[in-house]
């Protein structure tokens, strides 16, 4: 299938890069998964913009970036909110909208958020690695030559014909999640909570933790109160493969967020935070406050289905609105 | 302690599954890992992310839509019983030329003046024997591997260096390792290996595989030259 140049990046702003929901299964090998931090804005706006939930787009980090359209495309931005404006008008977000030639899309202000995804009808062409289009930032591969979008740089799509059924479509507003002042986490505790003390333990889900500048891909470095270990345990692990979510405390006792471009680790971790509750940490930005609340492994794995329930919902709503779709 | 009687089960999140299966670095615990690992991965389950080997544990990832934690549980158990019926590939051992000392490897001089040795004997010690590869981590394709002999058990640098070039082979404690790629590090580097330990092209991606053996051996630098000139080609064989 050829392929067309769609996107001139006329500003690259802080940090944007190509993503898709990121490369599994190779972890044995050293190789984190990558991908989309908030997963459920990516799969919103690329079932928007007429595509599988996995197709890749773009992830866009606070404020900068000002793309310009190439030839026709149908877009949706979803995730953070950094005021985007169509050729300097506002743009609404959660919704299907069609590009012409010459258009601009300027990221303004940030007004909410750390990351808005921009999802393009037919997907970004990108060379799949290991099986995914996911940027890996550390590993130099994936996405546009293993590296953040620069200025000048052309964006293709597959050539195929702009899904225009899908124009005008939104994301049911009450669906989207707010942003609020103090985010709540929803952890299971472990694996090594039981290196903590009670007092360790409270202390980590009594208090507020604030979001520190060292805040990326791999990780969102906390501070707050400290979390006081067992005197009888060591301050680290021998090393062990890790997850999204998993909460490292390292010797300084100030929590540490683990995102997806890390394997292995050698600290104790106290909790993992719920995978329907990780969209939240993406959005999480340096001064965001966030507190921890426990919760069983059955709930969570209820939440999880809850939120996919939402995702399957949105899926019918689009279905049913292009029956005449070949 | 050593190989717990019964492993440990613990649960890292919603969707992450730690089997440990003792408390130390050990070549017993490493093979019950090994094997543990390759017969989760025969068995093909459908629900499966990811499988991560480590030193004491092994690491499941799992979609709790497709295959539930109880079931995944009992499954394991299984799998578990007649672990010592899987058969376990013979492991491969795969030489590694490294051009020591100089540009190549800063800290060479100073490891040797720690152990009061000259650096051709931390040279001939760091060749002297195979080394298991505990683990892939960290970076792609860096392993984890030991026993370093005791004479050459060193710690780390005091301050970590902020870029360490690809194929630097290095050690830490009684570790040794090969930055696979570029990266910040923190471990005494005393050469340098032209070999390509990853490719994202190839399958698999990583040249080694945990559980398999490494051995090191002492090469000029014109050929460790003569080594970098064959890499565009892609030439290299795993039975050099």
């Amino acid at each position: 299938m050829g392929k067309l140049e769609t996107f001139e990046i006329l500003e690259p702003g802080i940090l944007t890069t190509i993503q898709d929901l990121g490369r599994y299964g190779f972890s044995q090998f050293g190789v984190p998964p990558s991908g989309a931090l908030d997963t459920f804005s990516f799969r919103v706006g690329n079932l928007l913009a007429g595509n599988r939930e996995e197709e890749a787009g773009l992830e866009i980090t606070l404020m900068g970036l000002k793309v310009k359209a190439l030839r026709e495309a149908v877009i949706a931005i979803t995730g953070g909110d950094f005021s985007p404006a169509l050729n300097e008008e506002p743009l609404e977000m959660w919704r299907t909208h069609l590009l012409v030639e010459g258009d601009i899309i300027a990221f303004r202000k940030v007004l909410a958020g750390c990351r808005a995804y921009l999802a393009v009808g037919g997907g970004l062409a990108v060379p799949k690695i290991m099986g995914s289009c996911s940027t890996y930032l550390s590993g130099n591969f994936g996405g546009l030559e293993g590296r953040k979008l620069r200025r000048g740089d052309i964006l293709y799509t597959p050539d195929t014909p702009a899904p225009l059924d899908k124009l005008g479509l939104q994301f049911p507003r009450d669906w989207i999640p707010s942003p609020e002042k103090e985010t709540p986490l929803r952890v299971v505790a472990g694996p090594q909570n039981h290196h903590f003390t009670e007092k360790g333990s409270q202390t980590f889900y009594s208090s507020p933790y604030q979001v520190t500048p060292q805040c990326d891909r791999m990780g969102v470095r906390l501070e707050g109160p400290e979390i006081e270990r067992r005197s009888d345990v060591e301050e680290s692990i021998i090393s062990e493969g890790l997850i999204s979510g998993a909460i490292q405390v390292p010797g300084d006792g100030k929590p540490i967020i683990i995102l997806t471009e890390l394997v292995t680790g050698g600290y104790t971790k106290i909790a993992t935070i719920i995978s329907a509750d990780l969209p939240m940490v993406a959005q999480l930005k340096p001064g965001d406050q966030v507190r921890f609340k426990p919760i069983s492994i059955e709930e969570s794995h209820l939440l999880l289905r809850e939120q996919e329930e939402r995702l399957k919902g949105f899926r019918k709503i689009i279905q049913a609105s292009s029956p005449c779709r070949k | 302690m050593g190989l717990y009687p019964k492993t440990q089960f613990y649960l890292m999140g919603d969707r992450g599954l730690l089997l440990e299966f003792g408390d130390e670095i050990s070549r017993e615990i490493s093979e019950k890992v090994r094997r543990m690992a390759l017969a989760v991965q025969a068995e093909g389950m459908e629900g499966i992310a990811e499988t991560v080997p480590t030193y004491r544990s092994l690491l499941i990832v799992y979609n709790p839509a497709i295959l539930p934690i109880q079931g995944l549980k009992k499954r394991l158990n299984r799998i578990e019983e007649r672990l010592q019926q899987t058969p376990l590939p013979e492991p491969k051992l795969t030489r590694i030329p490294v051009v020591y000392g100089d540009a190549y490897g800063p800290d060479l001089e100073e490891v040797a003046k720690y152990h009061r040795i000259s650096p051709e004997e931390v040279i001939q010690l760091h060749c002297s024997k195979p080394y298991l590869i505990y683990m892939i981590g960290f970076m792609p394709g860096f392993p984890y591997m030991g026993e370093l002999p005791q004479a050459l058990e060193t710690p780390r640098l005091k301050t970590p260096r902020l870029s360490v070039p690809k194929g630097s082979v290095a050690i830490a404690q009684r570790q040794t390792g090969i930055y696979s790629i570029r990266s910040p590090g923190g471990w005494q580097v005393l050469g340098r290996t032209p070999v390509e330990l990853f490719d994202p092209e190839k399958d698999p991606p990583a040249l080694l595989q945990m559980g398999d053996f490494v051995q090191f051996y002492a090469v000029s630098e014109k050929e460790f030259k003569s080594w970098e000139n064959l890499r565009p080609l892609k030439s290299w064989s795993p039975a050099f």
